[in-house]
């Protein structure tokens, strides 16, 4: 099979490449560019641990073509924290212990950052239903949801 | 090395507190390597060809087109892994379940592998292999399975545990029994009697990580292993074993765990990884899809489950009595007997007995699951409890206080006690302001208690201290959610020194002497001994340092706060050595300073817990919803509160996917029909209120900090509690897990029927 070459722009820098065109999204971001933040947990797009944002928009990746992403932007886990400052997200997350074995923690930390720039004060609900396409096992959820809201406030105070 | 073990008292300053975890900022920037994100030169993918059949003979496999394929490296069926286990059964069994050998015995079981150059070539090449079954009559349903007629999964199979041999082969492995009194007795004392039958589906652990490694056979013997494991130890000599390998020439490395929950201390696809890069000579990434972890890997037993409890006016409980089935897969087990003994573990009982038979199902091999096999027996048990109140007219949590076992009580599978928490977890309970929340018509509040061993094992752990004083600490088991931030805590206790000095790291099987699973609750429990062990060892030498520098006697130089301390008047004029200045001299007063240690960490403090759920049910649509939980357990001593309260809140979401919706779903051809996330649902955050948590601190006298596993029994009260909850809602009791809406539905129809 003839490859499609792709230019897309990830977390900023402008990225080339070759992918199949049954090629996932995900699979090009791990096997491809070694971005192997994001995870694959099911690849039927119903655990969210591959989440990444493509024009603004929150997805699963293993659910978009390697092909699709041309010409879009794309933000992964990888650009979440500006050089050594974590952004807010990722410093309450680790502050209460909201992650456990962390594999599902890029998927939350990018559906958490997608969540709060289109509602940047959620109540407790909204956030649990924000999240609701994130799976993790550990946690129980409870300090997740803490984390965000204490991430909203931060960002507010900002 | 004289390490005394023992509780002592004392005042804390690292533990106790809760910093942030050392692996937490690789885990939240996406560098963190799981076990799909190692890569080596030259890696080829390897996939795996699954059975459709639950019960097949294998009469011929033909992979001859597939080896064809352009891109195909290695082809390997069960030939590529002779028998080296050597009468082993339980290893044969590893071994059958790795690669079927000569009968498919599950809708999953590998068949066949391949390894290729990529993932398309490799998946094209599966479908050109040939097998040709010879389809079998199956049975998945463990009280089918259990039945005289059902079809035999293994003709072998005699019973073992009754008086006499058997004369017919049966799918029941192993009957098992514990107890003690004459419950026959006890039942002619009681006034109220309850007796019920239970039961639960089978359920998986639910990791988000599917099982993943790479493996790297080389011509000269050697072998690296880089897998998602909770127990690379373990790992490494199973698959030594069975590939044929001496074990100090396979490295196994630990990568960080995506999730194991018990279900990542069993090899699976590991061996036919080894296999498929011995054959191809080059190294093989493997990684399971979720369908193949849902259809070959986990999960839990099903059960079914007959309890009968009798009980005095005055709540006192005169017997206890429970019969329990168990399902292990095609492959013999202990899960029932684990069951039976954990069943009446909460309690103080003169006659009780329970016996488990375990009980072969064509569905995948049962794997451990966070206290395996006591969520079900709890399940069972504290609903009889719970109804045995009602009759007496008691209050559930003053009826369990009344019976609770304590220091001293002979327990139902036999040791006796020392200093437990079961008493106090109900005290908390019946003082919870939960207790006293009002509910609204449609809810239901219940309460459950649980029970875990816990389990200490083989620990290994070093600690180096570098020459600028900082210190490494290389431990052996594995991080399953947070045990580096909490050994840390206790290598900076122990020295004197503060946490952000102390790097934790999980060694691999070459660096490090063995290191049992990290199961049974162990991983913080063990490994702390270890390094409170390996860090007194290193005081030591770190005290004769100190006599060297000063020329005194060793026995006038004590370790304080982090400093070494010159005792007796004659020594005034020597002002304290920090570890720092000591570890800074150390090439000139002898070399590297390090502290080792290898034990067994035996004395692990059996665990405690009681939770209060309340929960709404919609009596149109038979759907729940968890509106309050609490948890209160013993953690012995929590090093880490933040993480202790995780294990609490973790445990209790998986249990609440339990009781309300997880199960497998097998159709009449004996194929997994839900095996995928959208199917079979785990608890997401929308389905969940805050859980809260207390911690209550009774010490293991065997742990000289006083700690105890705290990772598993926080599974085992919440089938029973919501299961209390649901019924209380609904005026009904629910005797079928998961207590899914169209259960809850019919068991209404039923009552109105009546």
């Amino acid at each position: 099979m003839a490859g499609v070459a792709v230019s897309t722009t990830i977390n900023g820098d402008a990225v080339e490449y070759l992918c199949q065109p049954d090629e996932t999204l995900l699979e090009v971001l791990r096997d491809r560019l070694g971005l192997t933040g994001a995870k694959e947990g099911c690849g039927t797009g119903d655990c969210g641990a591959c989440s990444v944002i493509v024009d603004g928009r929150l997805v699963c990746s293993c659910l978009v073509l390697g092909a699709e992403a041309e010409g879009r932007k794309v933000e992964t886990i990888e650009g979440m924290a500006h050089g050594d400052q974590l952004h807010p997200l990722q410093q309450k997350f680790l502050e209460h212990a909201a992650l456990q074995c962390g594999i599902c923690t890029p998927g939350f930390l990018i559906a958490a950052k997608d969540l709060l720039a289109k509602n940047p004060s959620p109540t407790e609900e909204e956030i649990r239903f924000g999240l609701a396409g994130n799976l993790c096992r550990c946690t129980g959820y409870d300090k997740i949801v803490r984390a965000v809201q204490d991430a909203a406030n931060v960002m507010k105070g900002a | 090395m004289n390490f005394d073990p023992r509780f002592s008292g004392r005042k804390f300053a690292s533990v106790g507190t809760r910093p942030i975890r050392p692996d937490g900022i690789d885990k939240v920037t996406g560098r963190a390597r799981y076990g799909a994100d190692f890569n080596m030169a030259g890696q080829l993918v390897g996939r795996i060809l699954r059975s459709p059949h639950a019960h097949a003979v294998i009469k011929k496999i033909d992979t001859s087109k597939a080896e064809k394929l352009a891109g195909v490296k290695a082809v390997i069926t069960a030939k590529d892994l002779p028998d080296l286990t050597d009468g082993d059964a339980a290893m044969y069994d590893i071994l059958d379940n790795s690669m079927a050998r000569k009968k498919a015995l599950y809708d999953g079981h590998a068949v066949a592998a391949v390894a290729a150059i990529d993932a398309r070539i490799a998946r094209q090449a599966l479908k050109l292999i040939e097998v040709d079954y010879e389809v079998l009559p199956h049975v998945t349903d463990v009280d089918e399975a259990a039945h005289h007629h059902a079809p035999l999964i293994n003709d072998q199979v005699f019973t073992e545990g009754l008086e006499e041999k058997p004369a017919k082969p049966s799918n029941i492995t192993k009957r098992t029994q514990f107890g003690h009194g004459d419950v026959h007795k006890g039942f002619a004392e009681a006034d109220f009697v309850i007796e019920r039958s239970f039961k639960t589906e089978q359920t998986h652990q639910g990791y988000i990580e599917p099982h993943a490694c790479v493996a790297s056979v080389n011509a000269d013997g050697t072998a690296d292993l880089w897998v998602c494991t909770q127990g690379h130890f373990v790992y490494r000599q199973h698959c030594a074993q069975l590939l044929g390998l001496e074990a100090s020439k396979l490295r196994v490395t630990s990568s960080e765990i995506g999730g194991g929950f018990g279900g990542k201390t069993h090899v699976w696809a590991e061996p036919v990884a080894l296999a498929l890069s011995r054959k191809a000579g080059r190294p093989v990434k493997l990684v399971m899809t979720r369908d193949e972890v849902f259809r070959a890997s986990g999960p839990t037993s099903a059960t079914s489950i007959d309890v009968k409890i009798g009980a005095r006016k005055d709540g006192t409980i005169t017997a206890a009595e429970a019969t329990l089935r168990y399902s292990c897969g095609p492959y013999a087990g202990s899960w029932a007997e684990i069951g039976a003994m954990t069943a009446f573990a909460c309690y103080k009982l003169e006659n009780v007995k329970t016996v488990g038979y375990e009980v072969l199902v064509n569905r995948p091999k049962t794997a451990a699951y966070r206290a395996p096999s006591a969520p079900m027996a709890a399940f069972a048990v504290e609903s009889v409890v719970d109804e045995l109140a009602k009759e007496l007219g008691m209050d559930a949590v003053e009826f369990r206080i009344k019976n609770a076992a304590q220091e001293g009580t002979r327990s139902s599978y036999g040791p006796v006690y020392g200093p437990i928490g079961i008493g106090p977890t109900l005290e908390a309970v019946k003082n919870h302001p939960h207790m006293k929340a009002p509910l609204k018509a449609n809810q239901g509040r219940g309460m459950a208690c649980g029970f875990w061993f816990n389990f200490g094992g083989q620990t290994c752990t070093d600690l180096n201290i570098g020459m600028d004083g900082s210190v490494s600490l290389a431990v052996g088991t594995v991080d399953v959610g947070g045990s580096r931030a909490s050994l840390s805590l206790v290598a900076a206790e122990e020295l004197g020194i503060d946490y952000s000095h102390v790097k934790a790291i999980v060694a691999d099987t070459s660096s490090l002497g063995y290191n049992d699973m990290t199961d049974g609750s162990r991983g913080t429990f063990s490994s702390s001994m270890a390094t409170i062990s390996a860090a007194r060892n290193a005081i030591k030498i770190l005290r004769e340092r100190a006599a060297q520098m000063w020329d005194i006697p060793v026995e006038d130089v004590v370790w304080e706060k982090g400093h070494a301390i010159a005792k007796g008047e004659k020594h005034g004029n020597l002002s304290p050595l920090s570890l720092k200045e000591i570890a800074a001299a150390s090439g000139k007063t002898g070399g590297p300073i390090a502290g080792h240690s290898e034990l067994v960490a035996d004395g692990a403090g059996v665990s405690f817990a009681t939770h209060i759920c309340d929960v709404e049910v919609d009596p149109e649509t038979g759907s729940t919803r968890v509106i309050r939980y609490t948890v209160v357990q013993d953690a012995g001593k929590a090093v880490h509160p933040t993480y202790v309260e995780g294990q609490y809140q973790g445990g209790a979401a998986q249990g609440i996917g339990w009781a309300l919706n997880e199960e497998y779903i097998y159709g009449k051809d004996g194929r997994l029909q839900n095996a995928g996330f959208l199917d079979y649902r785990i608890p997401v955050c929308s389905d969940l209120p805050m859980i809260d948590t207390q911690i209550l601190e009774i010490p293991n006298p065997n742990h000289p900090y006083g700690v105890r596993g705290v990772g598993e029994t926080s599974i085992v009260p919440p089938l029973a509690a919501i299961a209390n909850a649901v019924s209380n809602a609904v005026g009904v009791r629910m005797t079928h897990i998961p207590m899914s809406p169209p259960r809850i539905l019919a068991a209404l129809d039923a009552e109105r029927e009546g």
